[in-house]
């Protein structure tokens, strides 16, 4: 690397993303909300997979690989999260946590 | 890449990221997360993935924000602003993800990492696509495969669960 970004960079930065993600996760109360701290967590990861994969072993891709299988991984938890969530709100007309405790079908 | 652009694109991450978990606004916090996305898509070009940044664009940017952005304006009223939380579940939120921020950042500080110097990053189309079809040492074929089944999946489940139940 010709300048001063090096790998420590990337993992501050992925790790205050990812704990800004928690904040959210533990402060919210809608579901959808909840789902966007999520996305932030793995987002994150990515950032780290990435960077691991510049820095430390450039000769072969596979940080590049696994942030590519968590993002799809990421598209399938999000299409069946949304999925819970419409039929959640067409029995109980609200999507907030407290009121999911009856997911019993 | 240069600290002022490593510096510039973290700071657009790092405000976007605190305004998609403190906005009150539902729709607001969604189109946040698509920044922040962005920002990231901004450090694969930068760390020269291109066709990582590629995927993030449209599977995260594209798909996930749009579903996410439909979701809410099937199930929420746009006008509403969501209830304030506690300032005891802040405090002690604040404080649990401090405390672990804090045990991160230093753990990172401290550990030395090897310096790579005499290899060189190639992220060619052409290397991924071998790459990601071998079965040889360095091949990713087994988790690509099973990805393919789990998105086979993801799509019957989520129809499954979403669709109306019938009336008998």
């Amino acid at each position: 690397m010709e300048s001063g970004v090096g790998i420590q960079h990337f993992m501050i930065l992925s790790t205050l993303m990812f704990f800004i993600g928690v904040y959210g996760f533990l402060t919210r109360k809608n579901l959808i909300t909840i789902l966007l701290s999520v996305e932030l967590i793995l987002n994150s990861v990515n950032i780290n997979f990435v960077a691991f994969n510049k820095f430390l072993y450039p000769e072969n891709l596979g940080g590049h690989f696994f942030a590519m299988f968590v993002i799809a991984v990421a598209a399938t938890e999000v299409s069946v999260a949304i999925a819970i969530i419409i039929s959640l709100y067409r029995k109980l007309k609200m999507i907030d946590v407290e009121n999911v405790n009856e997911m019993k079908y | 890449m240069s600290e002022t652009v490593f510096y510039i694109l973290s700071g657009f991450i790092i405000v976007f990221s605190v305004l998609t978990v403190t906005s009150r606004k539902i729709l607001r916090a969604a189109v946040y997360l698509l920044f922040v996305l962005l920002g990231t898509c901004g450090f694969y070009f930068a760390l020269e993935f291109n066709f990582l940044a590629a995927v993030q664009l449209t599977v995260y940017a594209g798909g996930i924000v749009v579903i996410i952005i439909f979701s809410i304006m099937l199930t929420s009223d746009l006008q509403d602003k969501l209830e304030a939380v506690q300032f005891r579940k802040i405090f002690f939120s604040l404080l649990a993800v401090l405390i672990g921020a804090a045990v991160c950042i230093t753990t990172i500080l401290n550990h030395s990492f090897p310096q790579v110097t005499d290899k060189v990053l190639d992220s060619s189309m052409r290397t991924i696509g071998l790459r990601l079809l071998s079965y040889n040492e360095g091949g990713f074929v087994l988790p690509f495969e099973v990805i393919s089944i789990l998105l086979l999946a993801a799509i019957v489940g989520s129809i499954i669960i979403a669709k109306k139940a019938d009336s008998k």
